[in-house]
């Protein structure tokens, strides 16, 4: 096993965007132990792909910070702010249903599966939670979300309803829609995988100018190699539920420590 | 190591005449039936030996003393759903197979008709039918039998969907496959249709026979007994309601819900055989 | 007897009737669509006693014939709490509206379960309290499931305001009664079918208008989903053009 090689820092940086510090997390589904004590730091603006075989429990990791899966045991820390435990005293106590939503505001999520909302157009996708949830007036919530779209090259797709975009649209308004909470930390979720080949760059291409602006702090599931070594900071290989080695994206791809590494990449090379 | 096929050793499914389960159901049907036919009391008088103690609202012993009255109007409430459900069952592949015409002049006026009937209530219905009746001087039936037959009539159109979505819901492919294996339209229909469309119609109906009993105390409109005359004849006798109102809906549940609770068994037990 | 239509004043006394009919239709409808979103989504509660309490309703509700607790809530139980038998067309309308609740319940219970698991997800990701992703992301979606069926409901509902005329008040079969009765101490020859079949054309008229009614709330839920056009730049605010 390979301490991470960053110093942990799980505040915020000066841009806004904040870290996360996990601490002896363990994850279980029945006996089928997904995450076992795992230890793992992402430092505020750092963009991390994690990359590992199927079933090494990738999306838990994501699931489990953005509070869809609540880990067994462990603690995990976002922006400097504990997600599942609240100062009780000197010690923690389980958090409060109000606790988790305040540090969840933090977190933001794109799903393989893009999970729009069908009865919603593109813009009303985008609004609902910045007027539902952070109180901002009609106005400003359109605005922004015309902004957001344009951004992803779908101003001209506003009015439109899910079922008349294209797999790589949905993706990049469900990317648009967790931007318009600005997140300090943005996971994604496999999110070209479910894409036709031809509307993979799209949306790559969208998650590139997320990067390059570095207002978030980035985890990214994703297969995509050649895509994580041009954005990553750090490449996680991750198997088992646990770190398996990790590092700037050039060493791990290129002179792999681990055999289970090495191997990985073999098998995804050959596609 | 593989071990040779020996056809000998696989066991077809046992046909249905021969298993025990559906042996079981179909006795206990035939004794129900008997039951129904022979053991129940459809006199319409209800009459109470014991007053009730002005004094209370509720008068527990005054209660308790109705049980067996109440008991023989559930008895006859039960028959006429029985008897009418029948009547619906068979009616309702009346209806069905002329829904399924492919004449136009037979199968549009049969779905208007049952969409009528099922858009309107039983309670008029029943009033209808039995002004109907009584116009006429070569038939009088008795009270429970007109009931019987408005609830038949009723369910049948009810049955008639069921069936149609149980036709339906028989894929298209089996059809295709019939025809391609070159079947008549006997074994087409009682070895490939039929047998897959049963399993699914079968919840349905239990439904609705759950619902034919709910609507079979309206019996008062053509006054045939059961267990809502049992209710309004005490009230009527004894100028007591609370009682005899509070014991009709303890009886009915007590009928209802273990009703309810064989049909969504059978439901179950059919989704788990076909899976 | 002349053919199958009334006498001009029988009709007034049907129409009459008819407004008592969709009042207790209306208030049935409303209390039931209340109960069933409630027990619906009480149904499916985090919390063990809330779903316990949803399930006894639902099992009461849907075990006990509209028709015994019509004469329950309307007669035995005004005399057991010693209240007055005044607001009958309160009380019919609330057995009916109960009796709703129960079945609309499950059909609520079903549509919301039919909601892809990815829509809850991603409805905690964008931090939505569950009030709000039941409000605005499940249950509109959920509305689309519902709707059909629920026409059928209402429909059963509306053939269930005929029983309110057992329990005393003037609703159309009331009316029918009332006429059917006249018609005893006068013309003893008139034909009692047709007037009973004059009451079921009506049923069946108002049963049509509920469907058309029905129908049309699919079709504007089902354009919400279908979208809108491509905007073109002309189109577009200033800030984006
Ligand atoms: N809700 C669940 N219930 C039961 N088991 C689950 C559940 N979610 C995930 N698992 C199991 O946990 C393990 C890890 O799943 P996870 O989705 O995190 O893997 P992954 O690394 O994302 O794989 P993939 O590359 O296929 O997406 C798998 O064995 C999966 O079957
Ligand atoms: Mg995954």
């Amino acid at each position: 096993m390979s301490a991470p090689d960053t110093t942990p820092y799980t505040g915020t940086n000066g841009n806004g965007a904040a870290g996360v510090r996990m601490r002896g997390v363990n994850k279980a589904f029945g006996t089928n132990t997904v995450l076992r004590e795992l230890d793992l730091d992402v430092d505020p603006g750092e963009r991390v792909v994690i990359i590992g075989p199927s079933g090494s429990g990738k999306t838990t990791i994501l699931r489990v910070i953005m509070t869809l899966e609540r880990p067994d045991s462990g603690t995990i820390e976002v922006g400097g702010r504990q997600l599942y435990h609240q100062p009780a005293g000197d010690g923690l106590k389980p958090a409060s249903e109000k606790h988790i939503r305040s540090v969840r505001s933090d977190i933001g999520m794109v799903f393989q599966h893009f999970n729009l909302f069908p009865h919603m157009t593109a813009l009303e996708n985008i609004m609902l939670a910045p007027v539902k949830v952070h109180g901002q007036s009609k106005e400003e919530a359109r605005t922004n979300a015309f902004e957001l779209l344009d951004k992803v090259g779908l101003a001209h797709a506003a009015n439109q309803t899910p079922g008349q975009l294209s797999g790589g649209q949905k993706q990049r308004v469900a990317i648009a829609r967790s931007l318009a909470t600005k997140p300090k930390i943005m996971l994604f979720d496999e999110v070209t995988s479910a894409l036709d080949p031809e509307l993979v760059g799209e949306v790559l291409n969208v998650l590139r100018d997320i990067a390059e602006e570095g207002k978030t702090t980035m985890m990214l599931v994703t297969h995509e190699m050649g895509f994580a070594r041009e954005v990553a900071d750090r490449l996680v290989m991750f198997d088992h539920g646990q770190v398996l080695e990790s590092g700037p994206p050039a060493d791990v791809l290129d002179n792999p420590r681990e055999a289970r590494t090495q191997e990985f990449l073999g098998a995804v090379r050959e596609h | 190591m593989t071990t040779a096929f020996d056809a000998n050793q696989v066991q077809p499914p046992k046909p249905w005449y021969r298993r025990g389960d559906v042996l079981t159901v179909l006795i206990a049907f035939a004794l129900g039936y008997a039951f129904l036919l022979f053991g129940v009391d459809e006199s319409t008088r209800f009459r109470t030996r014991l007053n009730p103690d002005p004094d209370l609202t509720f008068d527990w012993m005054y209660f308790w003393h109705m049980v067996p009255l109440m008991w023989r109007g559930l008895l006859a409430t039960v028959k006429a759903t029985v008897y009418g459900f029948t009547i619906a069952i068979f009616l309702g592949l009346v209806f069905a197979l002329l829904r399924r015409s492919k004449l136009r002049p037979v199968s549009w006026p049969t779905a208007f008709v049952i969409e009528f009937i099922r858009s309107t209530p039983i309670l008029v219905q029943l009033y209808f039918l039995h002004a109907l009746i009584r116009t006429w001087d070569w038939y009088s039936p008795a009270t429970i039998t007109i009931l019987a037959i408005g609830l038949g009539i009723h369910y049948a159109t009810y049955c008639s969907e069921a069936y149609r979505a149980g036709i339906n819901s028989v894929d298209k492919g089996q059809w295709e496959a019939s025809t391609a294996l070159n079947l008549g339209p006997v074994s087409k229909w009682t070895k490939v249709i039929l047998p897959q469309a049963i399993p699914n119609v079968l919840p349905a109906l239990g439904n609705y026979l759950v619902a034919a009993m709910k609507d079979a105390p309206l019996g008062i409109a053509v006054n045939a007994t059961g267990i809502l005359f049992f209710a309004n004849a005490i009230r009527g006798g004894d100028f007591r309601a609370v009682e005899p109102y509070m014991l009709m809906g303890v009886g009915f549940l007590i009928a209802s819900l273990p009703a309810a609770w064989l049909v969504r068994r059978l439901e179950r037990k059919i989704t788990y055989e076909r899976t | 007897m002349d053919g199958l239509l009334l006498e001009a004043n029988q009709y007034r006394l049907l129409r009459d009737g008819a407004w008592v009919t969709l009042q207790i239709l209306g208030l049935a409808f409303v209390l039931g669509v209340v109960l069933s979103l409630v027990v619906g989504v009480g149904r499916l509660s985090e919390r063990r006693w809330v779903r316990g309490i949803a399930l006894v309703y639902v099992e009461f509700f849907r075990g006990i014939s509209s028709i015994v607790l019509l004469f329950i809530v309307a007669i035995a139980i005004p005399i057991l709490l010693g209240v007055s038998q005044a607001s009958i067309l309160m009380l019919g309308s609330l057995a009916l509206g109960a009796n709703m609740g129960g079945y609309g319940a499950e059909i609520v219970r079903g549509s919301i379960q039919a909601i892809p698991k990815g829509q809850s997800e991603a409805s905690i990701a964008l931090n939505l309290s569950n009030t709000q992703r039941l409000r605005y992301v499940v249950l509109p979606q959920a509305l689309r499931i519902i709707l059909p069926p629920f026409g059928n409901l209402t429909i059963e509902i509306l053939k269930g305001t005929a029983l309110v005329s057992l329990v005393g008040l003037a609703d159309i079969t009331q009316a029918g009664n009332f006429i059917r009765q006249q018609q005893l101490f006068g013309d003893a020859g008139t034909d009692r079918t047709i007037l009973f079949l004059n009451i079921l054309v009506i049923y069946f008229v108002l049963a049509q208008i509920i469907n058309g009614l029905f129908r049309l709330a699919e079709w504007r839920l089902e354009k919400r989903f279908s979208g809108g056009e491509h905007l073109t730049p002309l189109d577009l605010p200033e800030a984006t053009k």
